[in-house]
């Protein structure tokens, strides 16, 4: 099925495809509608995404259509429901938002699939069962409800469960609450399947997935004296498979990687990833843009891959001094900094993500637009989330930034870019190819072409 | 509930053709799926009375087939339905049938929560015990087989506690199938059955002939040592106990002892503790032999452990190690391996640690004698006792007891004051509240002289410290002390300096005196109380703070039983009506209380002769009603009347369902 050849884009390029797009049309925005997170589960078969109004949408893959061979499976909305509420803080005199931070799927251990999701205190273990069986039958009273004359029942009815229509069900199962002082920015399952942990700005708790009146504190980065605060913590992930190892990054533009095998607690690091920074490009912004807004280890759990505001840097676990490889995802904003900073986009934290063989990362940038870049050909491409091509299948056509000097055909230009239309958050399926990229309140799903 | 009382108000349940007997049942099936869990949980729990109503043939084919597909209920339903059909088999036919009872169990075997697979998994293996031997590989063992070879690691994590049940009465065919499915969930892809197969591994040794678990188990148990998941690994810890029990001292030199020597040693800490935490049981468990060899240095590595929590631990089974050790010769290892060991602890750097070891070192004097306890461990505890972390000295002292048989207390007194002193002047008042409950011991070891010229004061100004919590200790500590050192001593010096606060100028103060008051005048008696007391108490109800007005009506109340008719009639009685009439409703009440239990009293002591026979008394009462009567014909409606007693029953039963699980959840 991997339809990899030919094509405009030639050689072992991947032809992408629109495939859906989910949300309103109309550009009229409603705040709640903004996506906060996307994230696909274990298999791919389902697909959740968090918004700013609290809510989680799970769509699912409908099973492969046997006539139209060359499309796979939609996703069709599968469960909704509220997630968190906006809560009232009353010792702080703070309100708490009901965005949804982040969406973690747990490994399937039954029937039932499970999530846990997060808003900036609170974190939700939630549980959606499907049910094709209802019980039917009373003794005293009939199926609408109505009473039976008592002096009618001679003999004992036991219920019996009768098939009824697919009911999915979500249903809140635990609630970690009051663990964080500051803003939860990333949660993370161990390997173990046991405990996760859940970062804010300062502080990453270890807990296990049955307990939540209890949590362990496992790194602290709060100085005794807050005015000595240097940097944050702004992402933290554990590793894919040895459950030992967790990392997290920082506003300084430094990875640490920490081994809770080697005590407790985890406030001194074992490794510490960081790339001497080029003078030549130092500027006001220097420190700004190297802020880490996101950290994803890869499938095979060799590398790690982190994104700050201009690149996406790809880093060997075992070398520490530089990343392997850097790709910049829009060079050409480095002489815009200066209104971007103005705007408040410089602050803007994007989201990446690696494909099911990690030989490609995908992150997002400004222009509705969101970046590929193929780790073996070094090729790289960009795109557009749009509805002007949103007819199924028609393949995505590349696009170009043109930086300065003459606009070709078909470019467009730097001081044309909508900062207002950025794409933070998309999602790899873990084994096809099949992305879900959110844009303000679209969520939008491409598929490689299959011939 | 809403069933149960719409059900009561309905048409004449009882009475007319219908048959009376099977309403309440009816009412009880209907309620197994209403809309509040509580009445559902109600019906699962009276699960019994269903199927002895339904007949064994209907429990089978109607009732069993309705509770397996129940599987979406609350958890809180499903462990009670676990619970129940573990004790089913009667009602289902008998050992002959008690296989029918597998469909519903192997559905909640599979469920996510852990409380309710476990609780699933318990019934099964009461079951078991039910199959006869041909049941038991014709439904049984499939059963297990399924579950072990289940989509979902639920179920197999479920197959691993079920294969110890069946092995001893299964063929041998079969046993070697057994043996082989719970190799291979040894090695499963998810962490979780690993975990569940390392913690059912001892359990299946112990039913496995000698010789396989030298051939089977311990090559599981040498490879979930070196799992990559810690978790499996700290696990393989607890199953090396039961393992080691069963072989030989050869055997375990060779066998089990490398990979234990690997744990002690492991990278992740957390195993580390594990052994730590688990010492005196592998101890025990290993033998004198290897414990000498091999253990101690072992230990020795512990408590100098690079991790503070590992060496708390090891640190925490200093004592039981001792205690283990043979008699002939605890005493040297102890001075010359652990006690070197144990001097760098006392400086640790981590206040965990130094307080693990401060509750258990004074144990040690009893094992090392007087000699050595003055000598080696004295200093120890000296140096205890002066720790900058108040937990280590609250340890220290909480445990003089065993030094006290040992050498004395005399001998720490010197050092020991200084400690209490700070300790009782602590800023925390959790420290000071502590500090509080071991004076009554001090007091009973240090002897009255000591006391009173060192610790009275203390105890004496913890009656005015600022927070409540430590007055009232306070009181309470008076009042025990008093029963040590009885009342001519609490004559001569505590009741004169608590009755003196009846003046203070702060109103919380002067409070203090008619709490004390409360505490002390049983120990004291009725002497002191007539003579010293009450007339104080009497003065106060004049006080123009409210709360100590009223505070005075409730000691009139409380020390009303010692006092005698006169004082009652002619002091009490008076002062308390006076406040009867008080302008404040509070005081007001609190004097009518008091009041109404002095005239009991009065009444009681004017009949002496019926003072033993209390009950002819209180009929005289006019606060005595006949118990009131339900009007109307409740009683005819007996099931639904039962349902109600039974509802508030249910809830209950599952609050302490719920502390149970909530407590087994934690652990």
């Amino acid at each position: 099925w991997v339809g990899r050849g030919g094509g405009a884009g030639g050689g072992n390029d991947i032809q992408w495809c629109f495939s859906q797009v989910k949300g309103a049309v109309d550009d009229d925005v409603a705040e709640a509608d903004i996506i906060s997170t996307v994230e696909f589960n274990h298999s791919g078969e389902l697909l959740a995404t968090g918004d700013k109004g609290g809510r989680v949408v799970i769509f699912q893959q409908e099973q492969e259509n046997k006539i139209q061979s060359h499309s796979r499976g939609e996703y069709n909305v599968y469960s909704t429901f509220q997630s968190h509420e906006p809560e009232f803080d009353y010792l702080k005199s703070l309100e708490i938002e009901e965005k949804i931070n982040k969406i973690r799927w747990l490994p399937q251990k039954n029937a039932a699939q499970f999530l846990l999701s997060t808003n900036d205190k609170t974190i939700k273990l939630w549980k959606i069962s499907e049910r094709d069986k209802r019980p039917e039958g009373y003794n005293l009273k009939e199926e609408d409800g109505r009473y039976r004359d008592p002096t009618t029942v001679t003999t004992l009815r036991v219920p019996v469960f009768r098939p009824m229509d697919l009911m999915v069900e979500a249903s809140p199962r635990r609630i970690f609450a009051n663990a964080h002082t500051y803003h939860i920015n990333s949660i993370s399952i161990n390997s173990d399947y046991e405990t996760y942990l859940s970062a804010d700005d300062l502080r990453i708790n270890l807990w296990h997935l049955e307990i939540t009146d209890r949590s362990f504190n496992i790194v602290d980065i709060k100085p005794a004296n807050m005015e000595e605060l240097t940097e944050v913590i702004t992402a933290a992930e554990f590793h894919p498979n040895s459950c030992n190892t967790f990392v997290y990054s920082s506003s300084k533009g430094t990875i640490r990687l920490c081994d809770m095998r080697a005590s407790a607690l985890c406030d001194r690091h074992s490794k510490l990833f960081e790339e001497p920074e080029d003078p030549s490009n130092r500027s006001f912004f220097s420190e700004i843009i190297s802020s880490i807004s996101d950290v994803k280890f890869s499938h095979s759990g060799r590398y790690m891959m982190t994104r700050d505001y201009l690149s996406v840097k790809i880093w060997d676990l075992n070398m520490e001094n530089r990343p392997v490889e850097t790709y910049q995802v829009h060079e050409y904003l480095r002489s815009k900094l200066c209104s971007l900073y103005e705007n408040d986009c410089i602050f803007d934290k994007f989201e990446c993500c690696w494909n099911g063989s990690d030989s490609v990362v995908m992150t997002g940038s400004y222009n509705n637009f969101f970046r590929m870049f193929d780790r073996n050909t070094k090729r790289d491409i960009t795109l557009e989330a749009s509805r002007e091509n949103n007819k199924p299948r028609t393949v995505l056509k590349p696009r170009k930034v043109c930086a300065s000097g003459k606009r070709k055909k078909d470019e467009i230009s730097v001081d044309s870019l909508d900062f207002n239309k950025k794409i933070l958050h998309t999602a790899w399926h873990p084994k096809e190819n099949i992305i879900a990229v959110a844009t303000t309140n679209n969520l939008y799903i491409f598929q490689d072409k299959v011939n | 509930m809403a069933g149960a009382s719409e059900l009561g108000t309905g048409p004449g349940a009882a009475g007319g053709d219908g048959d009376d007997s099977l309403y309440p049942i009816a009412v009880l099936i209907d309620e197994l799926r209403n809309e509040d869990v509580q009445l559902r949980l109600n019906s699962i729990k009276k699960l019994s009375t269903i199927a002895l109503a339904l007949g064994v043939e209907r429990t089978r084919s109607e009732l069993l087939p309705f509770l397996t597909d129940t599987i979406y209920d609350e958890d809180e339903v499903l462990l009670a339905l676990a619970e129940q059909l573990g004790n089913f088999t009667g009602l289902v036919g008998g050992p002959d049938f008690a296989h029918c009872l597998l469909p519903p169990l192997e559905n909640l075997a599979t469920v996510e929560e852990t409380v309710v697979r476990d609780k699933a998994v318990e019934s099964l293996r009461q079951i078991s015990q039910e199959h006869t031997p041909v049941a038991l590989e014709a439904y049984f063992v499939p059963l297990v087989k399924r579950l072990a070879s289940g989509d979902w690691f639920t179920s197999r994590t479920s197959a691993c506690g079920l294969f110890s049940v069946c092995y001893p009465r299964a063929s041998n065919a079969v046993k070697a199938e057994i043996r082989q499915q719970f190799r291979s969930l040894c090695s499963d892809d998810t962490p979780m059955v690993r975990r569940a197969a390392a913690s059912k591994l001892g359990e299946f040794a112990k039913v496995l002939e000698l010789d396989s678990v030298k051939s089977g188990i311990v090559p599981l148990f040498t490879s979930l040592a070196s799992d990559e998941q810690d978790s499996v690994r700290l696990l393989a810890v607890e199953a090396c106990v039961s393992i080691a029990q069963l072989l030989s001292q050869d055997d375990l030199e060779t066998l089990v002892m490398p990979t234990l020597r690997q744990a002690a040693e492991d990278k992740s800490w957390r195993v580390r503790y594990m052994v730590a935490d688990r010492f005196s049981e592998l101890q025990k468990a290993m033998g004198p032999k290897i414990t000498l060899n091999d253990l101690i240095p072992a230990f020795q590595n512990l408590l100098k452990d690079c991790e503070a929590e590992v060496r708390a631990a090891a640190a925490h089974e200093v004592k039981e190690l001792g205690e283990n050790l043979p008699i002939e010769d605890r005493e040297t290892i102890i001075m010359n391996q652990i006690l070197p060991y144990i001097k760098e602890l006392v400086s640790d750097t981590n206040q965990h640690v130094k307080s693990a070891l401060a509750s258990v070192i004074m144990g040690l004097s009893t094992i090392l004698g007087k000699e050595n306890t003055i000598e080696h461990l004295l200093p120890l505890f000296l140096a205890q006792l002066k720790d900058e972390c108040p937990e280590v000295r609250l340890n220290i002292i909480s445990n003089l007891d065993c030094v006290n048989e040992v050498i004395g207390i005399r001998q720490l007194s010197q050092s020991l004051l200084p400690a209490i002193v700070e300790l009782a002047e602590d800023a925390k008042w959790r420290v000071r509240l502590a500090i509080i409950e071991y004076m009554p011991l001090l007091a009973g070891q240090l002897g009255v002289e000591f006391f009173d010229e060192k610790l009275n004061s203390l105890c004496m100004a913890w009656l005015v410290d600022h927070v409540y919590a430590i007055r009232e200790a306070a009181t309470n500590n008076l009042m025990k002390l008093v029963q040590k050192f009885g009342t001519e001593w609490a004559q001569n010096t505590i009741v004169p300096k608590v009755l003196v606060m009846a003046n203070d100028p702060n109103y919380l103060h002067r409070m203090t005196t008619l709490f004390c008051i409360n505490a002390l005048s049983e120990a004291c008696g009725q002497e002191i109380t007539t003579k010293q007391m009450l007339p104080i108490v009497l003065k106060m109800a004049g006080d123009q703070v409210a709360n100590v007005r009223f505070n005075v009506a409730k000691s009139l109340q409380k020390i009303g039983p010692i006092l005698d008719t006169n004082a009652l009639q002619g002091e009490v009685k008076p002062v308390l009506q006076k406040l009867g009439q008080d302008e404040d409703m509070d005081v007001k009440y609190f004097a009518q209380e008091a009041i109404s239990v002095v005239a009991q009293r009065l009444r009681k002591l004017d009949f002496p002769v019926k003072d033993s026979g209390e009950p002819s008394v209180p009929r005289a009462d006019k606060n005595h009603f006949p118990r009131p009567t339900v009007p109307g014909e409740d009683m005819g409606k007996g099931p639904v009347y039962q349902l109600r007693g039974d509802t508030r029953d249910t809830l209950a039963q599952l609050e302490i369902a719920e502390l149970v699980h909530f407590s087994q959840s934690t652990d």
